[in-house]
Protein backbone atom coordinates (compact mmCIF):
# COMPACT_ATOMS: atom_id res chain seq x y z
CA UNK A 1 0.00 0.00 0.00
CA UNK A 2 2.99 2.26 0.61
CA UNK A 3 3.88 1.99 -3.07
CA UNK A 4 0.38 3.09 -4.04
CA UNK A 5 0.59 6.26 -1.97
CA UNK A 6 4.07 6.90 -3.32
CA UNK A 7 2.64 6.75 -6.82
CA UNK A 8 0.29 9.57 -5.79
CA UNK A 9 3.36 11.75 -5.40
CA UNK A 10 4.10 11.52 -1.65
CA UNK A 11 7.61 10.95 -0.39
CA UNK A 12 8.37 7.60 1.29
CA UNK A 13 7.86 8.69 4.92
CA UNK A 14 4.44 10.22 4.33
CA UNK A 15 3.35 7.37 2.08
CA UNK A 16 4.34 4.87 4.78
CA UNK A 17 2.50 6.87 7.46
CA UNK A 18 -0.71 7.22 5.43
CA UNK A 19 -0.57 3.56 4.38
CA UNK A 20 -0.18 2.42 7.99
CA UNK A 21 -3.05 4.57 9.21
CA UNK A 22 -5.23 3.24 6.37
CA UNK A 23 -4.19 -0.31 7.27
CA UNK A 24 -5.13 0.21 10.91
CA UNK A 25 -8.52 1.60 9.92
CA UNK A 26 -9.04 -1.22 7.42
CA UNK A 27 -8.55 -3.73 10.23
CA UNK A 28 -10.15 -1.94 13.19
CA UNK A 29 -13.40 -0.74 11.61
CA UNK A 30 -14.43 -4.05 10.01
CA UNK A 31 -13.36 -5.74 13.25
CA UNK A 32 -15.75 -3.58 15.27
CA UNK A 33 -18.53 -4.26 12.78
CA UNK A 34 -17.87 -7.98 12.88
CA UNK A 35 -17.81 -7.92 16.69
CA UNK A 36 -21.30 -6.38 16.62
CA UNK A 37 -22.52 -9.01 14.17
CA UNK A 38 -20.78 -11.88 15.94
CA UNK A 39 -22.54 -10.99 19.20
CA UNK A 40 -25.79 -11.36 17.27
CA UNK A 41 -24.63 -14.71 15.88
CA UNK A 42 -23.67 -15.82 19.37
CA UNK A 43 -27.12 -15.02 20.74
CA UNK A 44 -28.83 -16.68 17.79
CA UNK A 45 -26.80 -19.87 18.22
CA UNK A 46 -27.57 -20.07 21.94
CA UNK A 47 -31.21 -19.43 21.15
CA UNK A 48 -31.29 -22.19 18.55
CA UNK A 49 -29.66 -24.66 20.93
CA UNK A 50 -32.05 -23.67 23.74
CA UNK A 51 -35.03 -23.87 21.35
CA UNK A 52 -35.74 -20.15 21.66
CA UNK A 53 -36.00 -17.48 18.99
CA UNK A 54 -33.25 -15.12 20.08
CA UNK A 55 -33.14 -11.46 19.02
CA UNK A 56 -35.71 -10.98 16.25
CA UNK A 57 -37.27 -7.56 16.76
CA UNK A 58 -34.81 -4.85 15.73
CA UNK A 59 -34.31 -4.89 11.96
CA UNK A 60 -34.84 -7.87 9.64
CA UNK A 61 -34.29 -11.11 11.65
CA UNK A 62 -33.09 -8.91 14.51
CA UNK A 63 -29.88 -8.16 12.61
CA UNK A 64 -29.60 -4.67 14.08
CA UNK A 65 -29.94 -5.83 17.70
CA UNK A 66 -26.27 -5.21 18.57
CA UNK A 67 -26.41 -1.69 17.16
CA UNK A 68 -29.53 -0.95 19.20
CA UNK A 69 -27.73 -2.26 22.31
CA UNK A 70 -24.70 -0.16 21.46
CA UNK A 71 -26.79 2.98 21.07
CA UNK A 72 -28.60 2.31 24.32
CA UNK A 73 -25.32 1.82 26.19
CA UNK A 74 -23.90 4.95 24.58
CA UNK A 75 -26.75 7.10 25.87
CA UNK A 76 -26.50 5.82 29.45
CA UNK A 77 -24.78 7.62 32.28
CA UNK A 78 -21.30 6.50 33.34
CA UNK A 79 -21.45 5.82 37.05
CA UNK A 80 -18.22 5.85 39.04
CA UNK A 81 -18.50 4.44 42.58
CA UNK A 82 -17.44 7.01 45.15
CA UNK A 83 -14.96 4.61 46.80
CA UNK A 84 -13.40 3.59 43.50
CA UNK A 85 -9.88 4.52 42.46
CA UNK A 86 -11.07 6.84 39.74
CA UNK A 87 -8.13 6.94 37.34
CA UNK A 88 -7.50 3.20 37.22
CA UNK A 89 -11.23 2.52 37.19
CA UNK A 90 -11.56 4.48 33.96
CA UNK A 91 -8.32 3.24 32.38
CA UNK A 92 -9.13 -0.47 32.90
CA UNK A 93 -11.78 -0.84 30.14
CA UNK A 94 -9.63 1.23 27.78
CA UNK A 95 -6.69 -1.11 28.39
CA UNK A 96 -8.86 -4.17 27.72
CA UNK A 97 -10.17 -2.72 24.48
CA UNK A 98 -6.83 -1.40 23.20
CA UNK A 99 -5.00 -4.64 23.92
CA UNK A 100 -7.73 -6.62 22.17
CA UNK A 101 -7.28 -4.46 19.06
CA UNK A 102 -3.46 -4.33 19.17
CA UNK A 103 -3.02 -8.07 18.66
CA UNK A 104 -4.64 -7.88 15.22
CA UNK A 105 -1.65 -5.97 13.82
CA UNK A 106 0.25 -9.15 12.95
CA UNK A 107 -2.65 -11.29 11.70
CA UNK A 108 -2.28 -12.14 8.00
CA UNK A 109 -5.63 -12.11 6.21
CA UNK A 110 -4.27 -13.28 2.88
CA UNK A 111 -0.88 -13.80 1.29
CA UNK A 112 0.84 -10.47 1.97
CA UNK A 113 -2.27 -8.84 3.47
CA UNK A 114 -0.84 -8.10 6.90
CA UNK A 115 -0.26 -4.80 8.65
CA UNK A 116 3.02 -5.67 10.39
CA UNK A 117 4.82 -8.66 8.88
CA UNK A 118 7.31 -9.05 11.71
CA UNK A 119 9.40 -12.17 12.22
CA UNK A 120 8.36 -12.54 15.88
CA UNK A 121 4.63 -12.41 15.05
CA UNK A 122 3.59 -15.31 17.24
CA UNK A 123 5.61 -14.02 20.20
CA UNK A 124 3.94 -10.64 19.72
CA UNK A 125 0.52 -12.31 19.95
CA UNK A 126 1.62 -14.14 23.09
CA UNK A 127 2.92 -10.89 24.61
CA UNK A 128 -0.24 -8.95 23.83
CA UNK A 129 -2.54 -11.70 25.06
CA UNK A 130 -0.60 -11.83 28.32
CA UNK A 131 -1.32 -8.11 28.68
CA UNK A 132 -5.06 -8.58 28.46
CA UNK A 133 -5.21 -9.77 32.06
CA UNK A 134 -4.36 -6.25 33.24
CA UNK A 135 -7.70 -4.79 32.22
CA UNK A 136 -9.45 -7.33 34.41
CA UNK A 137 -7.06 -7.02 37.35
CA UNK A 138 -7.11 -3.22 37.29
CA UNK A 139 -10.88 -3.03 37.09
CA UNK A 140 -11.25 -5.56 39.89
CA UNK A 141 -8.94 -3.68 42.21
CA UNK A 142 -10.08 -0.16 41.31
CA UNK A 143 -13.76 -0.99 41.84
CA UNK A 144 -13.02 -1.30 45.57
CA UNK A 145 -15.66 -3.94 45.94
CA UNK A 146 -15.52 -7.58 47.02
CA UNK A 147 -16.94 -9.40 43.99
CA UNK A 148 -14.86 -7.63 41.34
CA UNK A 149 -11.80 -8.21 43.49
CA UNK A 150 -12.39 -11.96 43.75
CA UNK A 151 -12.94 -11.97 40.02
CA UNK A 152 -9.64 -10.19 39.40
CA UNK A 153 -7.81 -12.74 41.59
CA UNK A 154 -9.36 -15.59 39.69
CA UNK A 155 -8.63 -14.00 36.32
CA UNK A 156 -4.95 -13.46 36.97
CA UNK A 157 -4.39 -16.98 38.30
CA UNK A 158 -6.37 -18.51 35.45
CA UNK A 159 -4.67 -16.61 32.66
CA UNK A 160 -1.15 -17.26 33.97
CA UNK A 161 -1.91 -20.98 34.30
CA UNK A 162 -3.24 -21.39 30.80
CA UNK A 163 -0.65 -19.18 29.16
CA UNK A 164 2.02 -21.69 30.19
CA UNK A 165 0.41 -24.53 28.27
CA UNK A 166 -0.51 -22.23 25.35
CA UNK A 167 3.16 -21.31 25.17
CA UNK A 168 4.19 -24.95 24.85
CA UNK A 169 1.51 -25.63 22.25
CA UNK A 170 2.69 -22.69 20.17
CA UNK A 171 6.26 -23.98 20.50
CA UNK A 172 5.12 -27.25 18.91
CA UNK A 173 3.69 -25.38 15.93
CA UNK A 174 6.75 -23.17 15.66
CA UNK A 175 9.04 -26.21 15.74
CA UNK A 176 7.19 -27.81 12.88
CA UNK A 177 6.91 -24.63 10.82
CA UNK A 178 10.44 -23.51 11.65
CA UNK A 179 9.46 -19.85 12.00
CA UNK A 180 7.68 -17.38 14.27
CA UNK A 181 6.24 -15.41 11.36
CA UNK A 182 2.51 -16.07 11.05
CA UNK A 183 2.42 -15.80 7.25
CA UNK A 184 5.25 -18.29 6.93
CA UNK A 185 3.54 -20.63 9.41
CA UNK A 186 0.46 -20.62 7.17
CA UNK A 187 2.57 -21.17 4.05
CA UNK A 188 4.35 -24.10 5.75
CA UNK A 189 0.98 -25.84 6.08
CA UNK A 190 0.39 -25.95 2.34
CA UNK A 191 -0.19 -29.56 1.33
CA UNK A 192 0.89 -30.78 4.75
CA UNK A 193 -1.19 -33.96 4.69
CA UNK A 194 0.08 -36.11 1.77
CA UNK A 195 0.17 -32.98 -0.39
CA UNK A 196 -3.63 -32.91 -0.30
CA UNK A 197 -4.75 -31.37 2.98
CA UNK A 198 -3.69 -27.85 3.98
CA UNK A 199 -3.30 -27.59 7.73
CA UNK A 200 -1.47 -28.99 10.71
CA UNK A 201 -4.60 -30.55 12.22
CA UNK A 202 -3.97 -33.47 9.86
CA UNK A 203 -0.64 -34.15 11.55
CA UNK A 204 -0.93 -36.99 14.04
CA UNK A 205 1.47 -35.27 16.47
CA UNK A 206 -0.09 -31.83 16.16
CA UNK A 207 -3.75 -32.79 16.23
CA UNK A 208 -3.77 -33.37 20.03
CA UNK A 209 -2.07 -29.99 20.36
CA UNK A 210 -4.95 -28.41 18.45
CA UNK A 211 -7.47 -29.96 20.84
CA UNK A 212 -5.47 -28.59 23.77
CA UNK A 213 -5.17 -25.21 22.08
CA UNK A 214 -8.89 -24.97 21.48
CA UNK A 215 -9.68 -25.72 25.13
CA UNK A 216 -6.94 -23.37 26.31
CA UNK A 217 -8.29 -20.61 24.09
CA UNK A 218 -11.67 -21.06 25.77
CA UNK A 219 -9.91 -20.62 29.10
CA UNK A 220 -7.80 -17.72 27.89
CA UNK A 221 -10.83 -15.76 26.68
CA UNK A 222 -12.79 -16.71 29.82
CA UNK A 223 -15.63 -18.34 27.96
CA UNK A 224 -17.88 -21.04 29.38
CA UNK A 225 -16.92 -23.60 30.81
CA UNK A 226 -14.05 -21.50 32.23
CA UNK A 227 -15.89 -18.22 32.85
CA UNK A 228 -15.21 -18.26 36.58
CA UNK A 229 -14.30 -14.58 36.52
CA UNK A 230 -17.89 -13.63 35.81
CA UNK A 231 -19.69 -16.56 37.38
CA UNK A 232 -23.13 -15.05 38.00
CA UNK A 233 -24.07 -17.47 40.75
CA UNK A 234 -21.01 -16.56 42.83
CA UNK A 235 -19.70 -13.15 41.80
CA UNK A 236 -22.67 -11.16 40.41
CA UNK A 237 -20.95 -10.11 37.16
CA UNK A 238 -17.35 -10.37 38.32
CA UNK A 239 -15.04 -7.52 37.41
CA UNK A 240 -17.76 -5.77 35.39
CA UNK A 241 -20.09 -5.42 38.36
CA UNK A 242 -19.43 -1.73 39.03
CA UNK A 243 -19.25 -0.68 35.39
CA UNK A 244 -21.98 1.02 33.40
CA UNK A 245 -22.61 2.48 29.95
CA UNK A 246 -19.62 2.84 27.60
CA UNK A 247 -17.03 1.60 30.10
CA UNK A 248 -19.02 -1.64 30.32
CA UNK A 249 -19.40 -1.77 26.54
CA UNK A 250 -15.64 -1.48 26.07
CA UNK A 251 -15.16 -4.61 28.19
CA UNK A 252 -17.70 -6.39 26.08
CA UNK A 253 -16.21 -5.32 22.76
CA UNK A 254 -12.73 -6.23 23.97
CA UNK A 255 -13.90 -9.64 25.12
CA UNK A 256 -15.46 -10.47 21.77
CA UNK A 257 -12.49 -9.08 19.84
CA UNK A 258 -10.31 -11.45 21.89
CA UNK A 259 -12.61 -14.37 21.12
CA UNK A 260 -12.40 -13.60 17.40
CA UNK A 261 -8.62 -13.38 17.73
CA UNK A 262 -8.46 -16.82 19.32
CA UNK A 263 -10.69 -18.25 16.57
CA UNK A 264 -8.36 -16.68 14.01
CA UNK A 265 -5.33 -18.20 15.71
CA UNK A 266 -6.98 -21.62 15.64
CA UNK A 267 -7.55 -21.15 11.92
CA UNK A 268 -4.06 -19.79 11.20
CA UNK A 269 -1.99 -22.20 13.25
CA UNK A 270 -3.76 -25.50 12.70
CA UNK A 271 -6.23 -25.15 9.83
CA UNK A 272 -4.14 -23.47 7.16
CA UNK A 273 -5.33 -19.86 7.50
CA UNK A 274 -6.26 -18.40 4.14
CA UNK A 275 -5.43 -21.58 2.22
CA UNK A 276 -8.34 -23.67 0.96
CA UNK A 277 -8.88 -26.84 3.01
CA UNK A 278 -7.73 -29.16 0.22
CA UNK A 279 -4.75 -28.52 -1.99
CA UNK A 280 -6.64 -29.76 -5.07
CA UNK A 281 -8.12 -27.29 -7.55
CA UNK A 282 -11.77 -28.30 -7.51
CA UNK A 283 -12.90 -26.03 -10.32
CA UNK A 284 -13.43 -22.61 -8.65
CA UNK A 285 -11.52 -23.63 -5.52
CA UNK A 286 -8.30 -21.64 -6.03
CA UNK A 287 -10.16 -18.65 -7.53
CA UNK A 288 -11.90 -17.90 -4.23
CA UNK A 289 -9.89 -15.18 -2.51
CA UNK A 290 -7.99 -16.45 0.54
CA UNK A 291 -9.68 -14.00 2.85
CA UNK A 292 -13.02 -15.83 2.36
CA UNK A 293 -11.45 -19.13 3.40
CA UNK A 294 -10.01 -17.46 6.48
CA UNK A 295 -13.36 -15.87 7.36
CA UNK A 296 -15.16 -19.17 6.88
CA UNK A 297 -12.71 -20.87 9.22
CA UNK A 298 -13.01 -18.09 11.82
CA UNK A 299 -16.77 -18.37 11.60
CA UNK A 300 -16.60 -22.14 12.04
CA UNK A 301 -14.49 -21.79 15.19
CA UNK A 302 -16.75 -19.07 16.51
CA UNK A 303 -19.68 -21.42 16.04
CA UNK A 304 -17.80 -24.02 18.07
CA UNK A 305 -17.18 -21.42 20.79
CA UNK A 306 -20.86 -20.57 21.11
CA UNK A 307 -21.83 -24.22 20.80
CA UNK A 308 -19.64 -24.98 23.81
CA UNK A 309 -21.10 -21.99 25.64
CA UNK A 310 -24.65 -23.20 25.13
CA UNK A 311 -24.05 -26.81 26.14
CA UNK A 312 -21.33 -27.15 28.77
CA UNK A 313 -21.73 -26.37 32.48
CA UNK A 314 -19.14 -24.29 34.34
CA UNK A 315 -16.01 -25.79 35.90
CA UNK A 316 -15.25 -25.56 39.59
CA UNK A 317 -12.18 -23.44 40.27
CA UNK A 318 -9.98 -26.24 41.62
CA UNK A 319 -10.92 -28.38 38.63
CA UNK A 320 -9.86 -25.56 36.35
CA UNK A 321 -6.46 -25.31 38.03
CA UNK A 322 -6.02 -29.07 38.00
CA UNK A 323 -6.79 -29.22 34.29
CA UNK A 324 -4.32 -26.43 33.55
CA UNK A 325 -1.37 -27.50 35.66
CA UNK A 326 -1.70 -31.25 36.06
CA UNK A 327 -3.05 -32.29 32.67
CA UNK A 328 -2.41 -29.66 29.99
CA UNK A 329 1.08 -28.66 31.13
CA UNK A 330 2.65 -32.17 31.30
CA UNK A 331 0.84 -33.23 28.16
CA UNK A 332 1.98 -30.26 26.08
CA UNK A 333 5.51 -30.56 27.50
CA UNK A 334 5.56 -34.23 26.48
CA UNK A 335 4.53 -33.25 22.97
CA UNK A 336 7.26 -30.60 22.73
CA UNK A 337 9.75 -33.39 23.45
CA UNK A 338 8.03 -35.82 21.06
CA UNK A 339 7.81 -33.33 18.22
CA UNK A 340 11.35 -32.03 18.55
CA UNK A 341 12.58 -35.61 18.74
CA UNK A 342 10.63 -36.59 15.64
CA UNK A 343 11.91 -33.56 13.73
CA UNK A 344 15.48 -34.34 14.78
CA UNK A 345 15.03 -37.90 13.49
CA UNK A 346 13.44 -37.01 10.17
CA UNK A 347 14.03 -33.43 9.09
CA UNK A 348 17.30 -32.47 10.74
CA UNK A 349 19.02 -35.86 10.68
CA UNK A 350 22.50 -34.91 9.53
CA UNK B 1 13.89 11.23 12.23
CA UNK B 2 11.10 8.95 13.38
CA UNK B 3 13.65 6.73 15.11
CA UNK B 4 15.09 9.62 17.08
CA UNK B 5 11.60 10.72 18.02
CA UNK B 6 10.62 7.20 19.10
CA UNK B 7 13.84 6.82 21.08
CA UNK B 8 13.29 10.02 23.05
CA UNK B 9 9.60 9.20 23.55
CA UNK B 10 10.33 5.73 24.92
CA UNK B 11 13.26 6.77 27.08
CA UNK B 12 11.42 9.77 28.50
CA UNK B 13 8.49 7.49 29.36
CA UNK B 14 10.80 4.91 30.94
CA UNK B 15 12.42 7.53 33.14
CA UNK B 16 9.15 9.25 34.02
CA UNK B 17 7.35 6.04 34.91
CA UNK B 18 10.36 4.71 36.82
CA UNK B 19 10.35 7.92 38.86
CA UNK B 20 6.65 7.51 39.50
CA UNK B 21 7.27 3.94 40.72
CA UNK B 22 9.11 5.30 43.73
CA UNK B 23 7.14 8.53 44.05
CA UNK B 24 3.58 7.22 44.14
CA UNK B 25 2.05 6.67 47.56
CA UNK B 26 -0.06 3.68 46.65
CA UNK B 27 1.94 0.44 46.09
CA UNK B 28 -0.57 -0.72 43.46
CA UNK B 29 0.07 2.46 41.49
CA UNK B 30 3.79 1.77 41.85
CA UNK B 31 3.41 -1.68 40.29
CA UNK B 32 1.32 -0.28 37.45
CA UNK B 33 3.95 2.38 36.73
CA UNK B 34 6.57 -0.37 36.81
CA UNK B 35 4.59 -2.15 34.11
CA UNK B 36 4.51 1.01 31.97
CA UNK B 37 8.25 1.27 32.45
CA UNK B 38 8.85 -2.37 31.38
CA UNK B 39 6.68 -1.85 28.36
CA UNK B 40 8.57 1.22 27.21
CA UNK B 41 11.87 -0.56 27.83
CA UNK B 42 10.59 -3.21 25.42
CA UNK B 43 9.99 -0.40 22.92
CA UNK B 44 13.64 0.66 23.29
CA UNK B 45 14.71 -2.95 22.69
CA UNK B 46 12.76 -2.98 19.43
CA UNK B 47 14.53 0.25 18.42
CA UNK B 48 17.99 -1.29 18.81
CA UNK B 49 16.87 -4.27 16.74
CA UNK B 50 16.48 -6.80 19.55
CA UNK B 51 12.84 -7.66 18.88
CA UNK B 52 13.13 -11.13 20.41
CA UNK B 53 14.38 -9.72 23.72
CA UNK B 54 11.65 -7.09 23.59
CA UNK B 55 8.92 -9.71 23.21
CA UNK B 56 10.46 -11.83 25.98
CA UNK B 57 10.56 -8.76 28.22
CA UNK B 58 6.85 -8.24 27.71
CA UNK B 59 5.91 -11.92 28.00
CA UNK B 60 8.03 -12.73 31.05
CA UNK B 61 8.14 -9.50 33.03
CA UNK B 62 4.91 -7.77 32.10
CA UNK B 63 2.86 -10.89 31.44
CA UNK B 64 3.93 -13.06 34.35
CA UNK B 65 6.20 -11.47 36.95
CA UNK B 66 4.39 -8.14 37.23
CA UNK B 67 1.02 -9.89 37.38
CA UNK B 68 2.23 -11.85 40.39
CA UNK B 69 3.60 -8.62 41.94
CA UNK B 70 0.25 -6.98 41.42
CA UNK B 71 -1.48 -10.06 42.76
CA UNK B 72 0.44 -9.81 46.04
CA UNK B 73 0.43 -6.03 46.37
CA UNK B 74 -3.31 -5.80 45.72
CA UNK B 75 -3.99 -8.00 48.72
CA UNK B 76 -1.86 -5.90 51.09
CA UNK B 77 -3.66 -4.02 53.79
CA UNK B 78 -1.98 -0.69 53.25
CA UNK B 79 -1.55 1.64 56.20
CA UNK B 80 -0.28 4.90 54.74
CA UNK B 81 0.66 6.43 58.12
CA UNK B 82 2.89 3.48 58.94
CA UNK B 83 4.47 3.59 55.49
CA UNK B 84 5.66 7.14 56.06
CA UNK B 85 6.75 6.55 59.66
CA UNK B 86 9.95 4.62 58.83
CA UNK B 87 11.54 7.44 56.82
CA UNK B 88 14.25 8.51 59.27
CA UNK B 89 15.10 4.95 60.24
CA UNK B 90 15.49 3.76 56.64
CA UNK B 91 17.15 6.91 55.29
CA UNK B 92 20.83 5.79 55.66
CA UNK B 93 20.14 2.41 54.03
CA UNK B 94 18.30 4.10 51.19
CA UNK B 95 21.17 6.50 50.64
CA UNK B 96 23.62 3.59 50.53
CA UNK B 97 21.58 1.82 47.84
CA UNK B 98 21.29 5.07 45.90
CA UNK B 99 25.07 5.59 46.07
CA UNK B 100 25.75 2.06 44.79
CA UNK B 101 23.33 2.53 41.92
CA UNK B 102 24.84 5.92 41.03
CA UNK B 103 28.32 4.39 41.03
CA UNK B 104 27.12 1.63 38.71
CA UNK B 105 25.56 4.18 36.39
CA UNK B 106 28.78 6.21 36.20
CA UNK B 107 30.81 3.04 35.61
CA UNK B 108 28.45 2.08 32.80
CA UNK B 109 28.77 5.50 31.17
CA UNK B 110 32.56 5.35 31.45
CA UNK B 111 32.62 1.89 29.90
CA UNK B 112 30.38 3.08 27.09
CA UNK B 113 32.52 6.13 26.37
CA UNK B 114 35.57 3.85 26.28
CA UNK B 115 34.03 2.44 23.09
CA UNK B 116 33.65 -1.09 21.77
CA UNK B 117 29.84 -1.22 22.08
CA UNK B 118 28.21 -1.59 18.68
CA UNK B 119 24.45 -1.56 18.85
CA UNK B 120 22.34 -3.44 16.33
CA UNK B 121 20.12 -1.93 13.68
CA UNK B 122 16.38 -2.59 13.21
CA UNK B 123 16.95 -4.62 10.03
CA UNK B 124 19.38 -6.89 11.86
CA UNK B 125 22.32 -5.88 9.64
CA UNK B 126 24.69 -5.62 12.60
CA UNK B 127 23.55 -8.89 14.14
CA UNK B 128 26.55 -10.70 15.57
CA UNK B 129 26.55 -13.97 13.69
CA UNK B 130 24.59 -14.50 10.53
CA UNK B 131 22.97 -11.27 9.59
CA UNK B 132 19.75 -13.15 10.14
CA UNK B 133 16.95 -12.52 12.63
CA UNK B 134 18.11 -12.45 16.21
CA UNK B 135 16.01 -15.48 17.20
CA UNK B 136 18.40 -17.62 15.16
CA UNK B 137 21.43 -15.74 16.45
CA UNK B 138 20.42 -16.18 20.07
CA UNK B 139 19.61 -19.83 19.44
CA UNK B 140 23.01 -20.51 17.91
CA UNK B 141 24.87 -18.75 20.73
CA UNK B 142 22.76 -20.18 23.53
CA UNK B 143 22.51 -23.79 22.34
CA UNK B 144 25.92 -23.98 20.71
CA UNK B 145 28.63 -21.85 22.24
CA UNK B 146 27.17 -21.48 25.73
CA UNK B 147 25.26 -24.76 25.96
CA UNK B 148 26.76 -25.87 29.27
CA UNK B 149 26.36 -22.48 30.91
CA UNK B 150 22.76 -22.44 29.72
CA UNK B 151 22.09 -25.88 31.15
CA UNK B 152 23.80 -24.92 34.40
CA UNK B 153 21.49 -21.92 34.68
CA UNK B 154 18.56 -24.25 34.11
CA UNK B 155 19.71 -26.65 36.83
CA UNK B 156 20.27 -23.77 39.29
CA UNK B 157 16.71 -22.60 38.65
CA UNK B 158 15.41 -26.12 39.16
CA UNK B 159 17.30 -26.43 42.45
CA UNK B 160 15.95 -23.05 43.57
CA UNK B 161 12.42 -24.15 42.72
CA UNK B 162 12.75 -27.46 44.56
CA UNK B 163 14.26 -25.61 47.51
CA UNK B 164 11.39 -23.13 47.64
CA UNK B 165 8.87 -25.95 47.57
CA UNK B 166 10.67 -27.92 50.28
CA UNK B 167 10.98 -24.85 52.51
CA UNK B 168 7.34 -23.84 52.26
CA UNK B 169 5.74 -27.26 52.14
CA UNK B 170 4.27 -28.38 55.42
CA UNK B 171 3.05 -31.93 55.30
CA UNK B 172 0.05 -32.05 57.61
CA UNK B 173 -0.58 -35.28 59.45
CA UNK B 174 -4.26 -35.78 58.84
CA UNK B 175 -4.52 -34.23 55.45
CA UNK B 176 -7.68 -35.05 53.56
CA UNK B 177 -6.82 -34.54 49.92
CA UNK B 178 -9.24 -35.39 47.19
CA UNK B 179 -8.37 -38.15 44.76
CA UNK B 180 -9.92 -37.09 41.52
CA UNK B 181 -9.91 -40.47 39.81
CA UNK B 182 -11.77 -41.90 42.81
CA UNK B 183 -14.31 -39.10 42.65
CA UNK B 184 -14.86 -39.60 38.95
CA UNK B 185 -15.21 -43.35 39.37
CA UNK B 186 -18.05 -42.95 41.86
CA UNK B 187 -21.45 -43.89 40.50
CA UNK B 188 -24.83 -42.86 41.92
CA UNK B 189 -25.57 -46.48 42.91
CA UNK B 190 -22.61 -46.59 45.31
CA UNK B 191 -23.28 -43.22 46.85
CA UNK B 192 -27.05 -43.35 47.38
CA UNK B 193 -29.48 -45.87 48.78
CA UNK B 194 -33.09 -46.08 47.77
CA UNK B 195 -35.40 -46.74 50.74
CA UNK B 196 -39.12 -46.78 51.04
CA UNK B 197 -39.82 -46.20 54.71
CA UNK B 198 -43.15 -46.87 56.31
CA UNK B 199 -44.88 -43.80 57.60
CA UNK B 200 -43.75 -42.87 61.10
CA UNK B 201 -40.96 -45.50 61.28
CA UNK B 202 -37.91 -43.66 59.96
CA UNK B 203 -34.95 -45.22 58.16
CA UNK B 204 -32.12 -47.45 59.30
CA UNK B 205 -28.97 -46.71 57.31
Amino acid sequence: MTAFFQSLGMNYEWAWFVATVCGILLIALPLMLSVAMIIYVDRKVWAAINLRRGPNVVGPFGLLQSFADGLKVFLQETIIPSAANKGIFLIAPIVTFTVALAAWAVIPFDAGAVLADINVGLLYILAISSLSVYGVVMSGWASNSKYPFFSAMRASAQMISYEVSIGFILICVVLWAGTFNLSEIVMAQEGHGFGIVNGYFFNILLFPMWVLFFISSLAETQRVPFDLTEAESELVAGYQTEYSSMSFALFWLGEYANILLMCTLNALLFFGGWLPPLNIDLIPWFDIPGIFWLFAKIFFFFFMFSWVMATVPRYRYDQLMRLGWKIFLPFSLLFVVLISGWLMLTRYAA
Amino acid sequence: MIQTFAFYLFSALVIASATLVIMSRNPVHSVLWLIVSFFNAAGLMVLVGAEFIAMLLVIVYVGAVAVLFLFVVMMLDIDFAELRAGFVKNFPLGMLVALILAAELIMGLLAYSAGGLALGTPDGANAPLLGESNIENIGIVLYGKYLFLFETAGIILLVAMVGAIVLTHRGRKYQRSQIVSKQNARRPEEATVNKQPEVGKGVEL
